[in-house]
């Protein structure tokens, strides 16, 4: 393999953000703690955590629109601060607004030139980028009278237009209806097929469940943790379902803890999933029909809910214990 | 090199235009026609001598309120709207963005100039009914206003890159007027002693120098303008706006988005 290969697409290096806030009394708020991650070519990675925990922050170091306190970033390959990064990645604001003085499609004119797409195919590019958001029927209205999800659509948009091979979007389906957030995801996976990279922010589980590869949990401005969502979901528990057919309940599996129901004609068992090959040896001693076992995952909403207040009180008691 | 500040400075010129400030030259044009019938009635000399002096004036002043206006909004409120995360997060460096700016709204008065500047010899026409040679010297009051709104315009820049629009205005109306009663400062400064003295002579040299700008007055009485003060004019007020601009980028550069 070419070590291009494996670049990963994004390196996070320590960047901690400290605002000063306060207007008499200058006081130091740490939105951003030192925050390493990486992000590997070709996947969508969902930066998960709910709001005020610092991922608007985070993005907004990436782009260069704030500075970070100390700490840097790799960007494809290359530092950061590189203008020659600015031209093969893409980004969507948070509730994103735009010259409203423009029509979409002079807007995306605009961008596609301070992108240095070349005319012909800036041409053919917005066309195709109107199209796909959903936007060709009002490319010639100014987006003074746009609505919120219209002007979300603008974003992700701009955001394309230039073929990046990554892409920064920051809490892309809010402002959207269900429809709208549903057309975001196929994006987003079409985006995916297309060999980009993508990086997305939400405070919506169920978004991050159903998309992505690799999953952030970001909590008061630390990483909590990193890692596929099967893998942080189903960990978590790690329980397994058994189900048998009839109603008898062996008292070996009674006895290994299961959470039995019995129904009409067969018994769903929960138990650890350490107990699942002595459940099934003590239901093949007693000759009883397995019909299936499958994990159960807690769903990425648990998790997240779990894993925060896990962190709300660990802080307690470190804060506590001072 | 590839550079954007051709296409930051056209769509300055187009939120400009499509902001209707063009619509300015309306009351300009009716500012200046009724200022032209109504001194109809006098002689053919004071006649010119009015509709020079109101013109110009006029020129210079809605000019400087446009350039001020205008100025103090182009990066405060592109900050202050986020309008600038999705440029700056393309390949556009902070300071191209300033630049840009900068030229389109110094185009934007340029084109305004020159529609005001028909205006003018219209009314000097409508008065007169011919051109002399010395009308001529018009364009270099022309030229000068021009350059006068270079200092203006990269002024409103350097406060809209730190401060809000309110404060921006008063900041650049103040040193716009002090600049132009900068002869009086330096007179001052050469009567005062002590620590007035210190003082006045500083605020003297920092602030513009637009009485040198203001050559209204002897071009409305045909007195012709000295080819070094033109020269002299024209270094000053590129080396002054380039400062400012300076400044303006040094701070931008290092600026937090809202
Ligand atoms: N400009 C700022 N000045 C002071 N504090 C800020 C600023 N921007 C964000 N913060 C604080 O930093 C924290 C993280 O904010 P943000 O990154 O916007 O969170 P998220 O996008 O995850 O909702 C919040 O507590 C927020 O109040
Ligand atoms: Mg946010």
């Amino acid at each position: 393999m070419s070590p291009e290969l494996v670049m990963p697409s994004i390196e996070i290096l320590g960047l901690e953000k400290t605002y000063q806030v306060g207007f008499w009394r200058r006081r130091p708020k740490q939105a951003l703690r030192p925050l390493h991650l990486q992000v590997e070519d070709g996947e969508i990675f969902g930066f998960l955590g709910p709001n005020g925990a610092g991922k608007t922050t985070t993005l907004k170091l990436l782009m260069g629109l704030i500075f970070p306190t100390s700490g840097s970033a790799r960007i494809l390959g290359r530092e950061w601060t590189d203008p020659g990064v600015k031209a093969q990645i893409g980004f969507l604001p948070e509730q994103p607004y735009f010259y409203d003085y423009l029509t979409a499609q002079e807007l995306l004119e605009y961008y596609g030139q301070l992108s240095g797409v070349p005319g012909k195919q800036r041409r053919h590019r917005i066309g195709q980028v109107l199209h796909q958001v959903g936007l060709r029927d009002v490319q010639g209205l100014q987006l003074r009278k746009f609505s919120k999800g219209m002007l979300q659509r603008v974003g992700i948009g701009q955001a394309i237009l230039h073929d990046p091979k990554l892409v920064f979007f920051d809490e892309p389906m809010s402002g959207l209806d269900p429809m709208g957030r549903r057309e975001v995801r196929d994006l987003m996976e079409q985006l995916k097929h297309e060999g980009k990279t993508v990086f997305f922010s939400t405070h919506i589980l169920s978004d991050a469940e159903a998309l992505c590869d690799r999953v952030a949990i970001i909590h008061k401005g630390e990483v909590l943790r990193v890692g596929a969502v099967d893998d942080l979901t189903s960990s978590v528990r790690g329980k397994v379902e058994v189900i048998w057919q009839g109603t008898q309940i062996p008292a070996s599996i009674k006895a290994l803890g299961a959470e039995c129901h019995v129904t009409a004609e067969m018994v769903r068992a929960i138990l650890d999933e350490k107990q699942q090959d002595a459940a099934i040896d003590a239901l093949r001693r007693d000759r009883l029909r397995l019909i299936s076992v499958t994990p159960v995952r807690t769903s990425l909403e648990t998790y997240f809910v779990e894993k925060l207040r896990h962190a709300e009180t660990s802080a307690g008691s470190i804060a506590g214990g001072v | 090199m590839k550079t954007s500040i051709p296409h930051i400075a056209s769509n300055t010129f187009r939120e400009a235009v499509r902001d209707r400030v063009l619509y300015n030259l309306i009351a300009f044009a009716l500012l200046l026609s009724g200022a032209a019938i109504l001194v109809g009635q006098i002689s053919i000399e004071i006649e010119k001598l009015v509709v020079i002096n109101l013109g110009l004036t006029a020129v210079s002043l809605f000019g400087v309120v446009i350039a001020i206006f205008i100025g103090i909004g182009l990066v405060s409120k592109e900050i202050e709207k986020r309008t600038l995360y999705t440029v700056l997060s393309r390949p556009v460096r902070r300071w191209e963005f300033i630049i840009g700016k900068f030229f389109g709204l110094a185009g934007t008065l340029t084109v305004n100039t020159f529609f005001m500047a028909i205006g003018v010899f219209a009314a000097l026409f409508y008065v007169s009914h011919r051109f002399v040679r010395a009308d001529a010297l018009i364009f270099v009051a022309l030229y000068f206003i021009i350059l006068e709104f270079l200092i203006v315009c990269s002024l409103s820049l350097l406060f809209s890159s730190f401060s809000s629009p309110l404060l921006s205005a008063v900041f650049a109306f103040s040193l716009f007027v002090i600049g132009s009663f900068s002869d009086d400062l330096r007179n001052f400064a050469g009567m005062a002693h002590g620590v007035s003295r210190w003082l006045a002579t500083g605020a003297a040299y920092l602030v513009p120098n637009f009485s040198a700008f203001n050559v209204i007055t002897s071009i409305a009485h045909e007195q012709p303008v000295a080819g070094q003060l033109i020269l002299q004019n024209t270094l000053y007020a590129l080396f002054y706006a380039a400062m400012v601009l300076s400044g303006a980028v040094l701070i931008f550069e290092h600026r937090d988005l809202k």
